[in-house]
C-alpha cells in the first residue's frame, strides 16, 4: 500500500513489475529487488516478511519464483495463490490421494535423494537467479507445459511471458462485479490480481505458500544447493516432502504420466502429494518437530539431557488439526498462542498453571496479502466477526459464524466468485480461503474523510542537544527520506523546536525562506500562526529542504541550557489536533521547565536493590497529554539520546498511550559515538520509510466462552475489547491475556479473530482480518503438549513487566521462576504417573526453564548494578511493544560459529548465498579460542574473536594480519574479495534485515570493553548475581519435588 | 435525655450509609459504562466517537477520583463514632472494610497521588471486573448495614427512652413485615421507627429513579 517511490499502476505489464521492487521491465525480472534495497524501503520489508524468522523456508524461495516464469503464470496466479488451500476443501481431492499415494513413481522420486533443486531448474533453464549447481538434468523437463495451460486463455507452450495473455484475462476480472482490487498496490501483492496481469505477483504468493508450507511442516532447511548431502538431509529431503511448495509439487504429477494433464487434474495434484505422506506417514511429522510426533509425546529429564536447544531456529507447534483447517490457519508469525491446543474449562487451565494468552504481530509486512474490495464485507449479524476459513457453510445460503455461532445469511452478492467466475460457490472466496485479508473498507466505515498523512517533528535545541550533535545526523536523514515518507499528495509536514522556548517554522508556499516564529510563554502555549506551520509537502518541498539544511546550523551558539518539553508537547499537540498523524518528539535531557518538569530519581548506588527503583512515572502530565492525543489520533514517537538520566519511565507514557513508540539512544555523541550515530541513521531510515496506518483501531474477538481480559502493548484501550492506536507501524507487537469463561465442552474449535481497522497513507480505509483457529481439548497432557514455549516465554514477560510495576522488580522474578515451577509441578503431579527422579518436563516445555532464566537476565528483570534505570524502562518498553521474535532474541540471543562459514546447508535468496551456520548453546564451553562467534541479540550483534582465532579468518574476514591488530572498536566489517569474507557479511546482512532496530556490530576481541556484554548474554552461565543453567533447574527441581 | 450518643451514631450513620449506598450504584453504573461502549461497532471504530468516547472515559474517571476520598472518609467515620460509642459489635463489623479501605488507599502504586482510577489503569478488563465487584460487594455492605443501623439504632436507645424509639426490634419488624404504618398502635412509639421506614423507601426509590 504505501510503498514508497513505487508507482501505482493499474493494470499494465510494467507496473506490476514494479512489484517485485527492483525487477524492471528489462526482464531481469527474477532477481527480485526487494532484498537488495535493503532497509530502504518498505517493499523489501515486505519480500522479507515471512522468510527472517523462517531460514528454513528460504530454499523455496528461489525455486519457486524461478519456476513461475516458466509456467505460464497468467491465469494461474490467480487461482494458484487460493488452490493450494482451496483445494482442500474440495470434494475432489480425496479421489486423487489415493492415486498419488499409491505411485510408486513418486515415491521413488523422493525416496532417493533426489535434491529439490533439478526439478525447478530443468524446467526454467533461463532462470536468471538459478546459481548453477548440480543439478540432475531432466528430472522433469514437461512438467510446465503440463499444468501450465490447463487455463484455457493462456498463450501457448512456449510463452515464457504471458503477458500478453494476461491482458485479456485482466479485463475479464474488471467486468465482475465486485473485482478484487486488482494491482492496487504494489507491496500488497495482491494475490486475486488476475493472475495474467502480474508474473511477479504470482512469485509473491508462490513464496508465500511456500513458508507457510514450511512453518507448517516445519520444514527442514533442505539446501538446493548441493547434491551430496548427507544421511540426515537425504532423510529429511525425502521426509519433508510434502512441505515442498506448490511449484514443486505441481511439477510432479506430469512425471507420474499417468494423470491425464487435464485441467481440472491439476489442482488435485499438489494436494495429493501433500496430503499422501502427511496422512499416511508419521514419520513426516516427526522429522519437523511437530508437538504431536513421537518424539513430541516424549517425556524429558533435562537434568539428564543437556543439549535441548536445536540448532535451527525453533519452529512454533503445530496446532493438532485436522490437516484441511491446519492448511488454512493463520501464519503463526502473525498470530499465536501460547497453547495450540486450548483446554475446555478455566479449571483445566489452572490445573496447568500456564498463561493463556494470544501474540500478535497484526501489521507485518506480508510478501503476499489477498486484498478484497467489495461493497459489502460479510460479517456475523450478531457479534460483527468478519468471514472466515473457519466458518462453516450450512447450505449455499447459510454460514454459521464460528465466533458466536449464529446462522447468517450469505449475501447474493457473496455467491459469485470473481476468481473462479463461477456462481454459488460462496466457500470458495478469497475471503473464505486465507485467514489473512485485507478488505477494502466501504464508505460507512469512514463518516470524516480519512485523514491525510501528517508528519510533526520536534526537536530539542538545548544546549545539550546541540553538543550531541543529533540534529545533523536526523536532518540529513530526513532529506535522504523526504520523498520515501509514506504518503500522497496530501501529506503535511512540520517542524517544532524548543528550549526554553517553543520555536515554530512557518513554510508558507512562496515565502523565501522558512520563518521562524519563537513563543516564549510556555505557561499558557498558544499556536502563534494556525495556518502554513503543517504545510503540504509537496507544495512547500524546498522550503521544508532549506529549513532541514539550515537547521543544524542554526542553534549551534545557543547557551540556553533549560528544556521545556511539555510545552511543547502541548504546542504541538494543539497543532496536530485537527488532523491527527505522527508526531516525532527528539529530547536530550530531562525536561526542566513549565508543566512536565521532571526531576532525577535515579540513585546510581540503589540500582542493586531490586526495591527501591522508580519504575512508575513520577507525573501524570505525560499519560494524560497521551490520551488526549489518542482522542486527536495522534502517535507520538520518542527518540531519546541522553547521556545522564532523563526518567523514561515518565515520558515514555507519552508513547505508551498514544501507540507510538521509543527509541533510546544512551550517551548519544556525533563524535564520541559514532557507533550511536551509525545506529540512529539507520532506524531513522527504516522509521521514516516504514509503512504506517492511521487512525486505527484493533479489535480482537474469540469465540464465546473465552474471554479477553489484558492487553498488553502500546495503545489506550478505549472500551474492553477495542483497541485505539492512532498510528500503526509495522514493528508492534501486542500481546494479550485470555481466560475461559464458560465451558468449551460442546465445541472442537475455537478462533480468535483480530481486525484492523486504518487509513493507510495513500488514504483508503482498510481492515487487516487475521483469523486463527485451535483445537480444545480436555486432558491435561494434551495441554501441555500443545504449549508453544517461545509464546509463553513471551506473555510471562508482558506480565512480569507489568508485575514490576505495579508491585516490584523482585515480585515481578518471583513470579516468572514460580511460573516455570507452578507449571512443570503441575505436570509432574497430575501427568506422570511414575514418579522418577529428576526434572521431568514435557518434550514441548522443554526449553521453558532456560528461556525463563533468560528472562531474568534480560536487561529489564536482571539485578545487580550494571542496568541503568533508563536503560532498564527502554528494556521494558521493549517487551511490550516488540514482535515475539525479536523479544526472543533479545532475550535469548543467537550464537553461531562463524569461522568456519560454509555453503553446506546455505539458503539461496536472489542471488545471495546466506550460509546457516548452527545455532549453539549460549554457553563460554561453547566458545573455543581458536574460533570466532558471532551473537545475534536482537538489536546488538557481537562478533568475538577468539586468542588463537585462524589467520585465514583474520585476514580474509577482518582484513588484519594478526590478532592484536584487531582494532579495539570495530564496528564494521571490511568488504574483502574472499568468499569467507563474502559470506559472513552476506549472513550479517541477513540476520539484520528488517529488525525495527538496527543491530550494530561489534568486534569483541579478549580485552575490549563489550566483552562483559557479550559474556552477560551467556545466559546458561552464572554471572554475578544470577544462577548457572544447571543450577537453576536444580533449584526448580527442589522446588517441584517438594 | 434517653437519646444517647450510641443513638445519635446510629442515626447519623444511617443518613451517610445511604449516601455511601448511592455512591456504590454509581460506581456500579459508572463500571458498566466504562465496560460497554453503547455505540456500534462502525461507530465505534470512527475517530470522530474516538474522542467523545475518551473525554467520556475521564470524566468517570475524574469523578471516581474524587469520590474515593469521600467515600472512605465517611466510613472511617462511623468506625471512630462507634468506636466512642464502644460499640463494639458494630465496630467490629465494619473493621475488615475499614482495613480494606487503608490497603486500596496506601497501596496505589504510584509516586504520583492520581493513580487511583487512572483512565488506562482502569480500561482494563481484569481491574475493570474487579472494580465492578468491588462496587457491587460494597453495595451489599452498605445496604445490609443500613438495615442493620436501621434496626438497631431504636434498640440501643431503648432503655433509656422508649418514649421516643421503637420499644424493641420486634414491633419495627412486624412492621415492615405487615407493610402499614399501624398508626393506632401506640403512635408515639413508633414514630422514629415509622420514620426511618419511610426514609427507607424515599432512599431506595429515589436509587431507582436514579438508576434508571
Amino acid at each position: 500500500m504505501s510503498q514508497p517511490g513505487i508507482p501505482i499502476s493499474g493494470g499494465a505489464p510494467a507496473g506490476l513489475q514494479a512489484q517485485n521492487g527492483a525487477a524492471s521491465a528489462s526482464g531481469s525480472l527474477y532477481t527480485n529487488g526487494p532484498v537488495q534495497n535493503t532497509l530502504m524501503s518498505s517493499q523489501v520489508s515486505v519480500s522479507q516478511g515471512y522468510n527472517s524468522q523462517l531460514p528454513g523456508s528460504y530454499p523455496h524461495l528461489i525455486p519457486a519464483k524461478t519456476l513461475n516464469p516458466v509456467s505460464g503464470q497468467s491465469n494461474y496466479g490467480g487461482s494458484q495463490t487460493v488452490s493450494p488451500l482451496s483445494n482442500y476443501q474440495g470434494p475432489g481431492q480425496t479421489l486423487y490421494r489415493p492415486l498419488v499415494a499409491s505411485n510408486p513413481v513418486t515415491t521413488s522420486l523422493h525416496g532417493g535423494s533426489v535434491p529439490r533443486m533439478p526439478l525447478p531448474t530443468s524446467q526454467n533453464a533461463a532462470a536468471t537467479s538459478m546459481p548453477s549447481g548440480s543439478f540432475l538434468p531432466g528430472a522433469s523437463v514437461q512438467p510446465p507445459s503440463n499444468w501450465q495451460y490447463n487455463y484455457p486463455s493462456t498463450g501457448s507452450q512456449t510463452d515464457h511471458c504471458p503477458r500478453a495473455s494476461s491482458q485479456s484475462l485482466s479485463g475479464n476480472t474488471n467486468l465482475t462485479t465486485h473485482q478484487y482490487v486488482s494491482s492496487g498496490d504494489p507491496s500488497l501483492q495482491n494475490s486475486f490480481i488476475k493472475s495474467g496481469i502480474t508474473p511477479n505477483t504470482n512469485n509473491g504468493s508462490m513464496v508465500v505458500h511456500n513458508s507457510y508450507d514450511e512453518i507448517e511442516g516445519g520444514g527442514f532447511s533442505a539446501t538446493p544447493q548441493h547434491t551430496n548431502k548427507n544421511p540426515t538431509m537425504n532423510r529429511s529431503v525425502g521426509y519433508s516432502y510434502p512441505s515442498l511448495p506448490p511449484g514443486y509439487q505441481n511439477t510432479a504429477p506430469p512425471s507420474t504420466t499417468a494423470m491425464p494433464p487435464s485441467s481440472l487434474n491439476y489442482p488435485s495434484g499438489p494436494q495429493g502429494f501433500n496430503q499422501t505422506p502427511l496422512g499416511a506417514n508419521h514419520l513426516t511429522t516427526s522429522m519437523s518437530g511437530l508437538s504431536l510426533h513421537p518424539e513430541g509425546l516424549r517425556v524429558i529429564n533435562l537434568l539428564q539431557e543437556r543439549n535441548m536447544l536445536p540448532s535451527t531456529p525453533l519452529q512454533p507447534p503445530v496446532p493438532n488439526l485436522h490437516e484441511d483447517i491446519q492448511k488454512l490457519n493463520c501464519n503463526p508469525e502473525l498470530f499465536r498462542c501460547t497453547l495450540t491446543s486450548i483446554p475446555q474449562t478455566q479449571a483445566l487451565l489452572n490445573k496447568a498453571k500456564l498463561p493463556l494468552g494470544l501474540l500478535l504481530h497484526p501489521f507485518k509486512d506480508l510478501v503476499q496479502l489477498p486484498v478484497v474490495t467489495s461493497s459489502t464485507i460479510v460479517r456475523c449479524r450478531s457479534c460483527r466477526t468478519y468471514i472466515n476459513p473457519f466458518v462453516s457453510f450450512l447450505d449455499q445460503r447459510r454460514w454459521k459464524c464460528n465466533l458466536c455461532y449464529r446462522v447468517n445469511d450469505v449475501p447474493e452478492e457473496f455467491m459469485y466468485n470473481p476468481l473462479t467466475r463461477v456462481y454459488g460457490e460462496p466457500h470458495r472466496r478469497p475471503e473464505v480461503q486465507n485467514a489473512t485479508i485485507e478488505f477494502m473498507a466501504p464508505s460507512e466505515y469512514m463518516l470524516r474523510p480519512p485523514q491525510p498523512p501528517v508528519y510533526l517533528f520536534v526537536f530539542d535545541v538545548s544546549h545539550n542537544a546541540v553538543e550531541t550533535g543529533y540534529l545533523n545526523t536526523v536532518c540529513q536523514s530526513l532529506l535522504d527520506n523526504l520523498d520515501l515518507l509514506p504518503g500522497n499528495t496530501r501529506t503535511k509536514i512540520g517542524f517544532i523546536t524548543f528550549d526554553s522556548t517553543i520555536h515554530f517554522y512557518s513554510l508558507q508556499e512562496g515565502l523565501s525562506q522558512p520563518q521562524m516564529l519563537i513563543v516564549s510563554d510556555i505557561e499558557d502555549v498558544f499556536i502563534p500562526m494556525p495556518e502554513n506551520l503543517l504545510v503540504n509537502l509537496n507544495e512547500s518541498k524546498e522550503l521544508v529542504q532549506d529549513l532541514l539544511k539550515t537547521l543544524p546550523q542554526m542553534f549551534t551558539k545557543t547557551l540556553e541550557t533549560q528544556s521545556a518539553l511539555g510545552p511543547a508537547l502541548q504546542a504541538a499537540f494543539k497543532l496536530m489536533s485537527p488532523t491527527g498523524g505522527r508526531m516525532s518528539v527528539f529530547q536530550t535531557q530531562l525536561p526542566t521547565l513549565g508543566v512536565g518538569a521532571l526531576r532525577p530519581r535515579e540513585e546510581p548506588n540503589q540500582r542493586s536493590s531490586a526495591k527501591e527503583i522508580h519504575l512508575t512515572p513520577s507525573t501524570d502530565f505525560y499519560k494524560k497529554l497521551a490520551l488526549d492525543c489518542s482522542g486527536q489520533q495522534v502517535a507520538v514517537d520518542l527518540f531519546l539520546l541522553s547521556g545522564q538520566y532523563s526518567d523514561l519511565a515518565s515520558l515514555g507514557c507519552i508513547s505508551r498511550y498514544s501507540a507510538g513508540s521509543v527509541y533510546y539512544y544512551p550517551s548519544y555523541h556525533h563524535q564520541q559515538n559514532p557507533v550511536q550515530v551509525q545506529k540512529l541513521q539507520k532506524e531513522l531510515q527504516r522509521y521514516l520509510t516504514r509503512k504506517i496506518g492511521f487512525e486505527a483501531v484493533m479489535r480482537i474477538r474469540c469465540t464465546k466462552g473465552l474471554s479477553i481480559h489484558t492487553f498488553h502493548g502500546n495503545f489506550f484501550v478505549r472500551s474492553t475489547d477495542l483497541l485505539s492506536l492512532p498510528n500503526v507501524n509495522p514493528d508492534a507487537g501486542y500481546a494479550v491475556q485470555m481466560s475461559v469463561e464458560e465451558s468449551l465442552t460442546d465445541t472442537q474449535l475455537v478462533s480468535f479473530q483480530s481486525a484492523l481497522l486504518y487509513t493507510s497513507s495513500k488514504g483508503e480505509r482498510r481492515i487487516r482480518v487475521h483469523t486463527l483457529c485451535l483445537p480444545v481439548v480436555s486432558t491435561l497432557n494434551e495441554v501441555f503438549l500443545g504449549a508453544d514455549v517461545q509464546a509463553i516465554a513471551g506473555l510471562l514477560a508482558n506480565m512480569a513487566v507489568d508485575r514490576s510495576v505495579t508491585a516490584s522488580l523482585s515480585d515481578a522474578r518471583d513470579a516468572l521462576v514460580n511460573a516455570v515451577i507452578d507449571s512443570l509441578s503441575a505436570y509432574r503431579s497430575s501427568v506422570l504417573s511414575n514418579q522418577q527422579p529428576g526434572l521431568m518436563v514435557p518434550f514441548s516445555l522443554r526449553l521453558f526453564p532456560l528461556f525463563v532464566l533468560a528472562l531474568l537476565k534480560q536487561k529489564s528483570f536482571q539485578t545487580g548494578t550494571n542496568a541503568r534505570l533508563d536503560e532498564r524502562i527502554f528494556a521494558m518498553c521493549q517487551v511490550k511493544n516488540q514482535p515475539l521474535v525479536y523479544l526472543m532474541l533479545t532475550t535469548h540471543p543467537s550464537l553461531y560459529r562463524v569461522d568456519n562459514l560454509s555453503d553446506e546447508g546455505a539458503l539461496n535468496i536472489n542471488d545471495r548465498t546466506i550460509p546457516q551456520p548452527s545455532i549453539l548453546q549460549l554457553s563460554v564451553e561453547k566458545l573455543s579460542r581458536d574460533g570466532a562467534f558471532l551473537m545475534d541479540a536482537g538489536s546488538v550483534l557481537m562478533l568475538w574473536v577468539g586468542k588463537n582465532c585462524g589467520q585465514n579468518f583474520l585476514s580474509r574476514v577482518l582484513g588484519v594480519q594478526n590478532y592484536a591488530l584487531i582494532p579495539q572498536t570495530m564496528t564494521d566489517l571490511p568488504e574483502l574479495d574472499t568468499p569467507e569474507s563474502a559470506r559472513i557479511i552476506a549472513f550479517i546482512s541477513w540476520l539484520r534485515e528488517q529488525r525495527p532496530l538496527f543491530p550494530i556490530l561489534y568486534v569483541i576481541r579478549d580485552e575490549s570493553p563489550m566483552k562483559a556484554n557479550f559474556l552477560q548474554n551467556m545466559v546458561e552461565d552464572r554471572t554475578e548475581s544470577a544462577l548457572s543453567y544447571y543450577e537453576f533447574l536444580l533449584h526448580i527441581q527442589q522446588q517441584v519435588n517438594k | 435525655m434517653a437519646f444517647t450518643f450510641a443513638a445519635f451514631c446510629y442515626m447519623l450513620s444511617l443518613v451517610l450509609c445511604a449516601a455511601l449506598i448511592f455512591f456504590a450504584i454509581w460506581h456500579i453504573i459508572a463500571f458498566d459504562e466504562l465496560r460497554t461502549d453503547f455505540k456500534s461497532p462502525i461507530d465505534q471504530c470512527n475517530p470522530v466517537h474516538a474522542r467523545e468516547r475518551l473525554r467520556n472515559i475521564e470524566r468517570i474517571c475524574f469523578l471516581l477520583r474524587k469520590l474515593v476520598l469521600p467515600e472512605y472518609s465517611i466510613h472511617s467515620l462511623f468506625c471512630i463514632m462507634f468506636l466512642c460509642a464502644q460499640e463494639w459489635l458494630t465496630l467490629g463489623l465494619n473493621v475488615p472494610l475499614l482495613f480494606y479501605h487503608f490497603w486500596r488507599y496506601f497501596h496505589c502504586p504510584a509516586d504520583s497521588s492520581e493513580l487511583a482510577y487512572d483512565p488506562p489503569a482502569v480500561m482494563n478488563a481484569d481491574t475493570l471486573s474487579y472494580c465492578q465487584k468491588e462496587a457491587w460487594c460494597k453495595l451489599a455492605f452498605y445496604l445490609l448495614s443500613f438495615f442493620y443501623y436501621l434496626y438497631w439504632a431504636p434498640s440501643t436507645a431503648r432503655p433509656f427512652g422508649p418514649s421516643l424509639v421503637a420499644p424493641s426490634p420486634h414491633v419495627s419488624i412486624r412492621g415492615t413485615r405487615t407493610g402499614t404504618p399501624r398508626g393506632s398502635h401506640a403512635p408515639g412509639r413508633g414514630t422514629l421507627g415509622h420514620y426511618m421506614r419511610v426514609l427507607t423507601i424515599l432512599l431506595m426509590v429515589c436509587n431507582l429513579v436514579l438508576i434508571r
